[in-house]
């Protein structure tokens, strides 16, 4: 069966699936409309200071040599004038390069995007499989200057040309409402250039990978402590399932020691059995090797068991709450 | 990406309490023979995250498709066959990771430049030949009909130009009074002109312009029609003095690149506006995109016009004091662009 290229879990409004060119879906999580506003303050500050303090030193060097803007007519005034032009045109340049410098990078983030651990990336929509084009990001930044930067130009250019400023602000501020506002009235959260561009903004991932458990000392069955294996019946472990197996793999990963007792504890109640005191991990981490052979067994077969009120059954009906299925 | 060939040293290494080698689930065996791949793939990942991308050698960049492909397949056994969590994790993220690289945008900020400026910039304005050609016609519209307008009821003047134009230039001027607005302002400052011209009218209607292409283009061409009618209007005024041609010249010398740059930024807004209200087979946000992507190239350009026309404003308007040089440089601005939009096509693009 083909999977749509975009379906919603139920289980999380912010994730979103992703099915690569390759067929295999990709569980993304969208940046909270927080974090992208500190992302744009960080970089917006980030911007200014670096506009501030180039400015100042430039302003220093040419007083140095006895450059002076104010020098009217004088050639050395008008070099001076037409300098300051390539000035203002450069830091014009430099606030549009920031964005788009950064974001065509292999980091696909702004300095503030990587500081709040939030990266653009393709809307992937239909068969192009989400190829984020350098054109995308061109987009999506020019846009920027439309929702963010116009509002201030309404402002400066009725300062500039002696209208009605305060009817400015308000056009300028109803203006920046709307564009403002536009990622709380769409699901995926789009600002105006997200969608003229076909981008979104996600959480960068990155697990690092963990040892596996099944494979360390005890979880063979053998107990350092108690010098004795932990062998356990088929019966013992049909009472768990997948929900399960993977808040102990949470529990032995967290490595708490009371929690680890307490749940070995709990288990052991329900098993009729149970672990000398001071040998809890290893029980525990047998335990949860053989429940993991079986279930994974089971899988194999195409039987899984979800958690410990359902019984085993065939996975056609299960495939879609433990993972989605492979495409094609 | 086989497995390493195992030694006869390191078979004999496995005998001895190598907790890998005692992977007693099928799954774990799985993750074992493949881990080696995927820590490769998370190295050079890594490094090209962190903008080491040189320093990689050339079979890691060329092993990164395939090592990206395994990781996928790994990812999907893994959800069919393993239990393990925090591996299904990994891989997820892995996956993610190298997709966004593998998928990621192509071309860096400079190499897109060169592209743009090369013929990207080009194609993209002739593949809106339509929009330019309802933009002119707009803008042709409104010129005459401001000129009709105001010659029909000079009370017109005062509604179609804005206070600040009409400071001394309004109907009943003399004619020294309108020369005087044309020639001799050498000692003007270029800088004061030049930035009053890049917050001026003219950058505001090309931006807005584009950006409200987006309510299916109506307003794009209201406001074309519009500003254009102020030209009208003023062109009418100088030529009732008989300074219709030094008008002219005043203007075009930062005017044939400006008023290019609002034609320009006028049919971009319209081809979003077209593709909004017809969007034939495609979806209204899809075509939406595929428009915006085209008319942002365009604006980009626009916006570059719009500096150049600054400075030709600030700068050679004052140097240049007489009519027939400044309809020269306007003249051979005009067909600088129309040459380059048009004419300049590169091979194989």
């Amino acid at each position: 069966m083909m999977a749509p290229s975009i379906s919603r879990s139920p289980a999380s409004t912010r994730q979103r699936v992703i099915v690569s060119p390759e067929g295999v879906p990709l569980h993304f999580t969208l940046a909270s409309r927080g974090a992208r506003a500190a992302a744009l303050f960080i970089d917006l500050a980030m911007i200014v200071g670096a506009m501030v303090g180039a400015t100042l030193i430039l302003a220093k060097l040419a007083d140095g040599i006895g450059l002076n803007i104010t020098g009217g007519g004088s050639p050395a005034g008008r070099a001076a004038e037409a300098i300051a032009v390539v000035w203002i045109v450069a830091l014009f340049l430099f606030r549009n390069a920031w964005f788009l410098f950064f974001e065509l990078g292999p980091r696909g983030a702004t300095p503030g995007k990587r500081i709040c651990g939030i990266r653009v990336a393709a809307r992937a929509r239909g068969a192009g499989g989400g190829q984020l084009t350098t054109e995308a990001v061109i987009a999506r930044n020019l846009v920027r200057d439309i929702e963010l930067f116009l509002p201030l130009l309404f402002f400066i250019t009725a300062a500039v040309e002696g209208e009605d400023t305060d009817l400015a602000a308000l056009a300028g501020l109803v203006w920046f409402g709307i564009f403002a506002f536009f990622p709380f009235f769409n699901r995926d959260r789009l600002r105006c250039g997200d969608v003229i561009a076909g981008t979104w903004v996600i959480e960068v991932p990155r697990p690092r990978l963990q040892q596996a458990l099944s494979i360390s000392e005890a979880a063979g069955g053998h107990s350092t402590e108690a010098g004795s294996g932990y062998r356990f019946t088929e019966a013992e472990l049909a009472v768990y399932g997948e929900y399960e197996l993977q808040a102990l793999e949470r529990v032995l990963r967290d490595k708490r020691a009371e929690a680890i007792r307490d749940v070995a504890e709990a288990i052991g109640r329900k098993i009729g059995r149970s672990s000398g005191s001071g040998d809890e991990r290893a029980f525990l981490e047998a335990y949860y090797a053989q429940l993991r052979a079986r279930l994974e067994t089971g899988m194999r077969f195409g039987r899984r068991k979800a958690d410990k009120h359902s019984s085993d059954k065939h996975s056609s009906d299960k495939h879609s709450s433990a993972g989605p299925p492979l495409p094609g | 990406m086989s497995a390493p060939p195992l030694t006869l040293a390191a078979r004999i290494g496995g005998w001895f309490a190598r907790p890998s080698e005692q992977a007693g689930l099928r799954s774990d065996r799985f993750r074992l023979e493949r881990e080696a791949d995927w820590k490769r793939l998370e190295a050079i990942v890594q490094h090209m995250e962190a903008g080491r991308t040189r320093r990689l050698s050339d079979a890691d960049l060329l092993a990164l498709p395939a090592l990206y492909r395994t990781a996928a397949s790994s990812l999907a056994i893994a959800r069919e066959t393993s239990l393990d969590a925090a591996l299904i994790a990994y891989l997820e993220a892995l996956t993610q990771r190298a997709w966004l690289l593998v998928y990621g945008p192509r071309a860096s900020l400079w190499s897109w430049f060169k592209g743009f400026i090369g013929g990207g910039l080009s194609a993209s304005v002739r593949a809106m030949g339509t929009e330019l050609l309802i933009a002119l016609a707009l803008m042709v519209a409104g010129t005459a009909a401001g000129w009709l307008l105001v010659a029909a009821n000079p009370e017109w003047y005062y509604a179609l130009v804005p206070g600040s134009f009409a400071d001394e230039r309004v109907p009943g001027a003399s004619r020294a009074v309108l020369e005087r607005t044309l020639f001799g302002n050498q000692d003007q400052g270029g800088m004061g002109v030049f930035a009053a011209s890049l917050f001026s009218n003219n950058a505001q209607v090309s931006i807005l312009c584009f950006a409200l292409g987006f309510a299916f283009g109506l307003p794009t061409m209201l406001l074309l029609v519009h500003n254009t009618a102020l030209l009208g209007a003023l062109l009418w005024l100088y030529h009732g003095q008989g300074l219709l041609l030094d008008l002219i010249g005043w203007l075009s010398i930062h005017g044939t690149t400006e008023l290019f740059a609002i034609l320009l930024a006028g049919a971009a807004g319209l081809h979003i506006g077209r593709a909004m209200a017809f969007p034939g087979t495609m979806a209204v946000l899809d075509a939406a995109a595929a428009a915006g992507r085209r008319s942002a190239q365009v604006m980009a350009g626009v916006v570059l016009m719009l500096v150049m026309a600054a400075v030709l404003e600030g700068f050679a308007r004052q140097l240049v004091d007489s009519t027939p040089s400044r309809l020269g440089v306007g003249g051979s601005m005009l067909v600088l662009w129309c040459a380059y939009f048009f004419a300049f096509r590169r091979s194989g693009k």
